[in-house]
């Protein structure tokens, strides 16, 4: 029986022939990815040139805390001499720049801490989040484990209608099948022709949030062509077996779909029609657009184009995030800043800021936010009396607009 | 080196559990004995001051979905001697491997017991009973290879003794 594309990049990188769900592979990884801090009593680290470091969580540093931690990772690369490092300046979401900057490459293991590090299955890198501990073995010993679980095969067909986005499939697909925990995804389909590598970022990131292990695009034109001369080194991608197994497959017409919003608190069995929800008037005091899941400049035209010749709504507050400097000057070169500035929003520097409830765009208790972030959690943006919903770029300018939770048909 | 058994009064939660209840939004650049004192703070406020150790949790699907704040770190140093969950995260139950917090899958978890009952468990084998209803599960053990680091007490002591970390 043949292996799916990622039991192939697991196997390639043990000492395994052959994986299969239940085995705990032992894996050489390729690049190791570190943000916002380096720890002081690490003695040696396995390999130096393939270490990508980076601030992003709170960018620049808002407590005493935060600058300290950062001051250790500038301590960190150069007593490692480290020469893949984005101080603050070139700074960016480390899974944006990771695929902006070509080091999360098809075929490999990418390694980081923080969850959605699964954004890289977008670039048919296998990439799942592995946690500060996990990080510290894997630096000094390049190395790591995956317990592998079943992998689920979404086949996507068609094409998706105007203003429903890679976003709402996500959102969707939760919302009919609840979490998948211990599993994998792995993505097919003619209509992945029609979703281009932005929106695959956006699809493999939220992934973290159906609680996936890995979520895994494949390679094909849109990626080759999305890699051309941005790829930092040589790569083999990886393609699944004909007689691959898979636990379960899913299939979705994408054409048959409809704006999707998520309710706060959970991602499983929790999101509802855009147009259902908003005939509930549910009033919003903040719309929030950034964070690594959509941070891009694509993002940043949908609500231009939106908001163009309109005006937030009185009582609510946008803010906009770009996912890296490079992102926020190419969103000023094209206008999209000053137009998202004259309907009344704030775009702010890029961080992960808001989105986690850093810094630039706390809630207060009681307030409702509407966002295009990663999370809805309980407590999440600020409050714990607060409430977080989960829509499109499209939709959460759309509610801006009206004040209310709105579809982006209906504006 | 940590016994393959743990006994405990039992903590119940119910299903997607998630990190920033563990570990909440201000407390994360906070040192580990501060984060103790925040620990589920929004769902159970005053918990931390009712949880004694070697307390066990008990909990439903989808424990430890979202961030990768560690969760392990947290019950670990809250004492917790053992997490047993319907179905956990990955990454959530790589934190507690890490943190050699002994971990248990185990569908179907919550029906044995209450809140308060004492639960024996193996955490090695699967098997999982309630101490007064004589009530028993059994789950799927993480694979020996994880047990290990568990039993090491957790992956940073295995880096240190082998000297990739100086010495505390």
């Amino acid at each position: 029986m043949g292996m799916n594309a990622i039991e192939k990049i697991l196997a390639g990188h043990s000492e395994q022939k052959e994986v299969r769900p239940g085995d705990v592979v032992m894996v050489n990884v390729d690049v190791t990815v570190q943000f916002d801090h380096g720890r002081p009593d690490v003695l040696r680290i396995a390999n130096p040139d393939k270490l990508v470091l980076l601030h992003d969580h709170v960018v620049p540093a808002p407590t005493v805390q935060a600058a300290n931690n950062a001051k250790r990772m500038r301590e960190f690369v150069e007593r490692f001499g480290i020469e893949n490092y984005f101080p603050v300046g070139k700074h960016g979401i480390s899974h944006v720049l990771v695929a902006a900057e070509g080091y999360a490459l098809p075929g490999q293991i990418l390694v980081n801490a923080d969850s959605h590090t699964c954004s890289s299955g977008a670039m048919n890198c296998l990439a799942r989040g592995m946690g500060p501990s996990e990080m510290l073995y894997i630096l000094c010993k390049g190395q790591t484990w995956y317990l592998l679980g079943p992998t689920t095969k979404v086949v996507l067909e068609g094409e998706l209608p105007e203003r429903v986005y890679p976003r709402d499939v996500i959102h969707y697909i939760p919302g009919q099948y609840g979490d998948f925990a211990g599993r994998n995804l792995e993505w097919h389909g003619e209509g992945l022709a029609n979703i281009d590598v932005d929106g695959r970022l956006t699809m493999a990131t939220i992934s973290a949030e159906l609680s996936a292990e890995f979520s895994l695009f494949p390679y094909d034109d849109v990626l080759a062509r999305y890699l051309e001369g941005r790829a930092k080194w040589p790569f083999e991608p990886a393609h699944p077996d004909d007689d691959a197994e898979y636990e379960q497959v899913i299939t979705v017409d994408l054409a048959s779909l409809e704006p999707q919003v998520v309710l706060p608190g959970k991602v499983a069995w929790n999101s509802k029609g855009a147009r259902e929800i908003s005939s509930e008037g549910i009033k919003i005091d903040q719309a929030f657009i950034g964070s690594c899941a959509n941070g891009r400049v694509s993002d940043f035209a949908i609500a231009a184009e939106i908001l163009a010749g309109r005006q937030i709504a009185p009582g609510t507050r946008m803010i906009v995030t770009p996912g890296s400097q490079d992102i926020l000057k190419e969103a000023i070169k094209l206008g999209y800043v000053e137009t998202l500035m004259d309907a009344g929003a704030v775009v702010t520097n890029s961080t992960c800021g808001a989105c986690f409830g850093g810094h630039m765009g706390l809630l207060a208790d009681d307030e409702v936010c509407i966002t295009a972030s990663t999370r809805n959690f309980q407590g999440r943006m600020g409050s714990p009396k607060a409430s977080v919903f989960m829509g499109s770029p499209a939709t959460v300018a759309a509610s801006a607009v009206a004040g209310v939770i709105t579809d982006p048909r209906d504006l | 080196m940590i016994a393959s058994t743990f006994t405990g009064r039992v903590w119940k939660f119910g299903d997607d559990i998630n990190t920033d209840l563990v570990i909440p939004n201000f407390a994360v650049l906070m040192t580990l004995e501060e984060q103790l004192r925040h620990c589920f703070s929004a769902n159970r406020p005053g918990w931390v001051d009712e949880v004694q150790p070697g307390d066990v949790i008990i909990a439903g699907r989808n424990f430890g979905v979202g961030s990768a704040r560690n969760i392990g770190a947290v019950f670990h140093g809250l004492g917790i001697s053992g997490v047993v969950a319907d179905s956990f995260n990955g990454l959530g139950l790589r934190n507690c491997i890490n943190a050699g917090l002994p971990s248990l899958p185990c569908p179907g978890v919550l029906d044995v017991f209450d809140e308060g009952d004492v639960a024996d468990v193996d955490w090695t084998t699967g098997d999982v009973k309630n101490a007064a209803t004589g009530a028993t599960a059994h789950g799927t053990p993480i694979p020996q290879a994880l047990q290990d680091i568990v039993t090491a007490g957790g992956v940073e002591n295995v880096l240190r003794r082998e000297g990739y970390l100086a010495p505390r």
